[in-house]
């Protein structure tokens, strides 16, 4: 049975971009110990030679014209939803 | 009191749709302290019984659902109050758009009175997950709603409305529909639009209803299913209510559904439904689906991966709440995230990081998705003989609150019965079986082949109709 530490649930929190408490790495340390653990049991399932499924009806690409559609939607509704907005765009901290 | 009974006082004029709207908002505030809603759409609501009273009074067609009080889940995107997902990330999100199925009932003359509670992005089996609170079950307040789409099973129960929308990813409408004694169906993948609903799994995910009857499933349905142009997923358009039901049809009882582990009253109420059938004339076989076994299992591995996909958008830039203080990006990402997702958000969108992870896909991810064709295979295989197959919803009738909350995997078992037809991509609708010694429902699903949706809620009906 897979073994997580709480380094590998600073790195899984990395991955998915959360900025976890410390308190709350120990207790999801234990909680992701025990998914696991279970969802490990498909290891014993003999899936040689089977292919994979993504999807479930038969679905081919959709193809539509190449047209700009607003969805319904303004450039100031969706502003309006943001945050933090200044000069008619969203603000974010300094990135580089 | 019937969906159309509402639609014909309506536009008989013997009954207003104001009067209809205003009944239901009274009953959902004097049912309250259950917590089934979010929020009341009160001033829309009303301003939109108006027009269709106006409508009726000028003699022109309000609709088939003319002034029809009905509740959403809270991750359907619609008006007249903020779309939470009962999650704080989205806590004043006012949506600037309404999903394509709230939209269409409302243009059938429908009128939503309010938002339901859920377990936070719709991640759980008991609604104890929402930031806002617990949900009451219906028929004892100390057990749970069952969930995600708790808060719409029991407004239905209460009979707040007539019917009430909610979302199923692996068993959200079936099970709570089996905890609060009402009937719940999950359509076929693509029967109806998914555009505007907040995305969990996208290869499972779809929009069903909560009602009384199966006659008021089948209505509610016939209006919100079709293709939709902004969801590539949905199938052409092919479903046609129906009472009928074919004499005698072979029916399986998934005999990996009914052991030991299972409760015995709930397997008691099913193999009652199952004499019911026989009553009617169908025949009811004990039929096997190893694959039940792994199911959870693959769930619990294809879900996350594709729900870690889904909540990256909810990172505080361009909508959803954003943390304070922050001086850098990765700052502003985790910590908005940390802060607005529930712990249930977390264990799950990890999960997805690590089955999803370089050196672990092969192991999980790629193994779940060929495990799945082979329960898929399995299916194929039962329906080649059988119409339909039976299981009981849920392994228990109703759990306590508080009860499974410290164990995510012994919360996940709630929904070992409905995630092969979700896997899967096939119909299954929850009926109401009959009560616990201790007063609480129990339900039995009927699952059937891809697109035999009408058919299943007809044969859910025909038992429900020889019970009285």
């Amino acid at each position: 049975m897979s073994t997580i530490t709480t380094n590998d649930v600073r790195y899984l929190a990395q991955l998915s971009n959360l900025q976890l408490a410390d308190d709350e790495v120990e207790n999801l340390r234990g909680d992701l110990e025990n998914i696991l653990g279970y969802i490990e049991q498909l290891g014993e399932l003999d899936t040689s030679g089977v292919e994979p499924t993504y999807q479930v009806t038969g679905l081919e690409n959709v193809w539509r014209d190449d047209e700009v559609q607003d969805g319904g939607v303004s450039r100031e509704q969706l502003l309006a939803l943001a945050p933090e907005q200044a000069d008619h765009s969203v603000k974010v901290p300094q990135v580089l | 009191m019937n969906i159309t009974d509402y639609v014909a006082q309506v536009t008989s004029g013997q009954t207003t749709a104001r009067a209809f709207a205003e009944a239901a908002l009274q009953k959902a505030r004097e049912v309250e302290d259950y917590h089934a809603l979010l929020a009341l759409t009160e001033t829309r609501a009303l301003e939109r019984a108006d027009e269709i009273d106006a409508k009726v009074q000028r003699g022109e067609n309000a609709g088939k659902l003319a002034g029809v009080p009905f509740v959403v889940k809270d991750n359907y995107l619609a008006f007249g109050a903020p779309t939470t997902a009962a999650s704080k990330i989205l806590e004043n999100f006012e949506a600037p758009i309404q999903a394509t199925v709230v939209e269409k009932l409302e243009a059938e003359g429908a009128i939503c009175i309010g938002k339901s509670n859920l377990d936070a992005f719709a991640h759980g089996g008991s609604t104890e997950n929402s930031a806002y609170g617990v949900t009451h079950n219906a028929y004892d307040k100390t057990k749970v709603a069952g969930g995600s789409s708790g808060g719409s099973a029991v407004i239905t129960a209460l009979d707040v409305v007539p019917f009430a929308l909610g979302s199923d990813t692996g068993g959200s409408i079936r099970q709570p529909a089996s905890f609060n004694g009402v009937f719940g169906i999950k359509p076929t993948y693509g029967m109806s639009s998914r555009y505007g609903v907040v995305a969990m799994a996208s290869s499972t995910d779809v929009m069903g209803c909560f009602a009384k009857s199966a006659e008021d499933i089948a209505l509610v349905e016939s209006i919100i299913a079709g293709h939709d142009p902004k969801d590539m997923t949905t199938l052409p358009d092919y479903f046609v209510p129906t009472t009928e039901v074919k004499p005698g049809l072979k029916i399986g009882l998934i005999k990996e559904t009914m052991t030991d582990d299972v409760d015995t009253e709930v397997r008691a109420a099913t193999n009652a439904y199952a004499e019911q059938l026989r009553a009617l004339g169908h025949t009811v076989e004990d039929v096997s689906l190893p694959s039940v076994k792994y199911a959870l299992a693959i769930y619990y591995i294809v879900v996350p991966a594709e729900l870690s996909s889904n909540l990256a958008r909810y990172d505080g830039i361009r909508y959803g709440r954003r943390a304070e203080g922050v001086k850098t990006l990765a700052e502003l990402y985790g910590r908005s995230r940390d802060e607005g997702f529930v712990t249930e958000n977390k264990r799950r969108i990890m999960i997805g990081s690590y089955v999803l992870s370089s050196g672990f896909f092969d192991a999980y991810y790629l193994q779940a998705q060929k495990a799945r064709t082979v329960l898929i295979h399995e299916f194929n295989s039962l329906f080649a003989e059988y119409d339909y197959l039976l299981t009981p919803t849920a392994p228990t009738p109703a759990f306590g609150i508080g009860e499974n909350v410290d164990d995510p995997v012994k919360m996940y078992l709630a929904d070992v019965m409905t995630v092969p037809a979700s896997l899967a991509g096939l119909p299954a609708i929850s009926a109401p079986a009959g009560t616990s010694a201790s007063g609480l429902p129990i339900g039995v699903q009927i699952i059937g082949p891809s697109r035999s949706d009408a058919g299943v809620i007809a044969l859910a009906g025909q038992v429900e109709v020889s019970h009285g």
